[in-house]
């Protein structure tokens, strides 16, 4: 099994979703998150003043899936969650040792 | 203008005294005028409360919402106790050049009966009140300068003083039969008295405070800009009775003067959201509220002089030009004027004032007022100048003087601790949720 962890853009989040659904995938979880990557922020300018967005808002997306499927998955955030501009976000994956669904017990990939 | 107390039965003092505002006759009371002064009155004081109030507080980070709003409630509470000891008498009794007289002490001889001469056909209680109303929302207008960092007590001590020293003088010297008020400078409703004097006290606080902690990195954008546009709503309503109103009689100049106020404030809301478009990308709601403050501001010493083609024109000169000393302007010299008291008010009370000098007409105000483009009058337009100099440098030094003598005594910014963590919390022990 693998963890797939996602950077995206939130107004994405929607079409994401959509696509790995499409393809599948059981459940995932989103969290609003801050960040920066190479564009480092930007400055902005309100009434005359300038500021520094240091962290920009994003949308994390995590979601387990058996080996098989992790290409099929990174194929379908990367494809939903792309604007082609800068910002688009990451994907990372992760080996995930077990994964156990509290209500029945089941293990392993039965547990996805 | 009589020294005497005014509050005596005026029978009884026709009787004993005799004084150059009795050979004018006593006054009558004319029960339309009283009516609708004393709506302008409530409207006015509907700027302030929660107007401004509102205004201010819509424009400062969460953090700062409750104690934005207190400055302007504290100053509303100081003000009318000092106007009612002093600021009325200082102001309206007594027509010395520099500064009215104690005759008035603890608004003695105000009774049911009594008439300012000033206002010869409503009683003195409305006149005194609608006035005291003008006293209030000018101090409460200079603290958008320096919003989100002046101690709450520093706040009270500038308050008190900055009426008693700038706004008690500038009044006297504009209506209360001071010398400004001689050479024939034209100021309606307070271009000069309210609107530069508030200006230049704000642009002179904000340099002396110095700018917000990390201004010009952090956003310093508003909390909730819906509590500033139900501000500025109530504040372009009740203005209709600040300018309506400051003909003192409810006439055809009365109407004339609210006509005008609207359309100046509705086309500086185009012209500075206009601007802001071409300029910034985006029209603000922030960039046309402030146009429309802007517009307000800037008609209220043409009010009373001048038509709707003048107001079309000011309003016009007004959005763009505020809109430029606002955010280009501001940000070249380098000073953090918080809610932009100098490039909406200090800016906008400039062009109106010398805008009435070049506008105001005859046909509206009498024959006795006679402005440049109608009555080929140019000197009125150095009367003007002139007007605007005298408060430029009176509300700038003192108030400057004011400032230095709080901060070398009990100080007047908060600490680094209070301004990060809010005034909210660290000065009221209260925060919005």
């Amino acid at each position: 099994m693998k963890l797939i962890t996602a950077i995206i853009k939130p107004f994405k989040i929607d079409e994401v979703r959509d696509a790995l659904t499409g393809i599948g995938v059981m459940g995932l979880t989103v969290s609003e998150v801050k960040g920066y990557g190479r564009q480092k922020g930007q400055t902005e300018i309100y009434r005359g003043a300038e500021y520094v967005i240091s962290f920009l808002p994003k949308v994390k997306i995590e979601v387990v899936v058996s080996d098989t499927e992790v290409e099929r998955v990174v194929e379908a955030i990367k494809k939903a969650a792309h604007t082609g501009k800068i910002g688009d976000g990451k994907i990372f994956v992760w080996p995930c040792e077990q994964a156990i669904r509290i209500r029945t017990g089941e293990a392993g990939t039965d547990a996805l | 203008m009589s020294t005497i107390a005014r509050g005596l039965p005026v029978a009884a003092l026709c009787g004993l005294i005799a004084s150059p505002a009795l050979a004018e006759g006593p006054g009558k009371i004319d029960t339309g005028d009283t009516a609708w002064m004393i709506v302008a009155t409530a409207f006015v004081l509907l700027m302030s409360l929660p107007g401004l109030a509102l205004f201010y507080a819509g424009m400062v980070r969460k953090k700062n919402v409750l104690a934005t709003t207190a400055q302007t409630l504290a100053t509303t509470g100081l003000v009318t106790v000092l106007w009612v000891i002093v600021g009325y008498s200082l102001t309206f009794s007594g027509g010395g050049d520099l500064i009215g007289d104690f005759g008035r002490f603890l608004m003695g001889g105000l009774t049911v009966g009594s008439i300012h001469p000033n206002a010869k056909t409503i009683p003195e209680s409305v006149f005194a009140f609608y006035q005291m109303t003008f006293a209030i929302i000018t101090p409460a207008l200079v603290l958008g300068a320096v919003a989100d960092r002046m101690k709450f007590s520093a706040m009270l001590w500038f308050m008190g003083l900055w009426l008693l020293l700038v706004y008690v003088p500038m009044a006297h010297w504009v209506w209360g039969g001071g010398f400004l008020q001689s050479d024939g400078v034209l100021d309606f409703a307070g271009g000069i008295v309210v609107h530069i004097n508030a200006g230049i006290a704000g642009l002179v606080a904000a340099i002396v405070l110095g700018p917000r902690r990390n201004y010009g990195h952090d956003n310093m954008a508003p909390y909730n800009l819906v509590l500033a546009v139900i501000g500025v709503s109530l504040l372009w309503v009740g203005w209709m009775g600040f300018n309506g109103g400051s003909a003192l009689a409810a006439d055809g100049r009365a109407g004339m003067a609210m006509l005008v106020t609207h359309i100046a404030a509705a086309t500086a809301a185009l012209a500075w959201m206009c601007a802001e478009w071409l300029t910034m990308g985006k029209p603000s709601v922030l960039g046309i509220i402030s146009g429309a403050v802007a517009g307000l501001g800037s008609i209220t010493p043409a009010s009373g002089y001048v038509g709707v083609g003048p107001a079309l024109l000011i309003g016009l000169v007004a959005g763009v030009a505020c809109f430029y000393a606002s955010t280009a302007m501001k940000k070249r010299l380098g000073y953090d004027d918080s809610l932009d008291v100098f490039g909406v008010h200090g800016v906008g009370g400039i062009i109106g004032t010398l805008g009435a000098g070049v506008f105001a007409a005859s046909m509206i105000a009498g024959p006795e007022v006679k402005g440049l483009w109608f009555d080929g009058n140019g000197k009125q337009v150095l009367t003007q100048l002139k007007g605007i100099v005298v408060c430029l440098v009176w509300s700038g030094i003192v108030t400057w003087v004011v400032l230095m003598g709080i901060k070398a005594t009990i100080g007047l910014r908060v600490t680094n601790e209070q301004e990060i963590e809010g005034l909210d919390l660290h000065l009221h022990g209260e925060r919005v949720e």
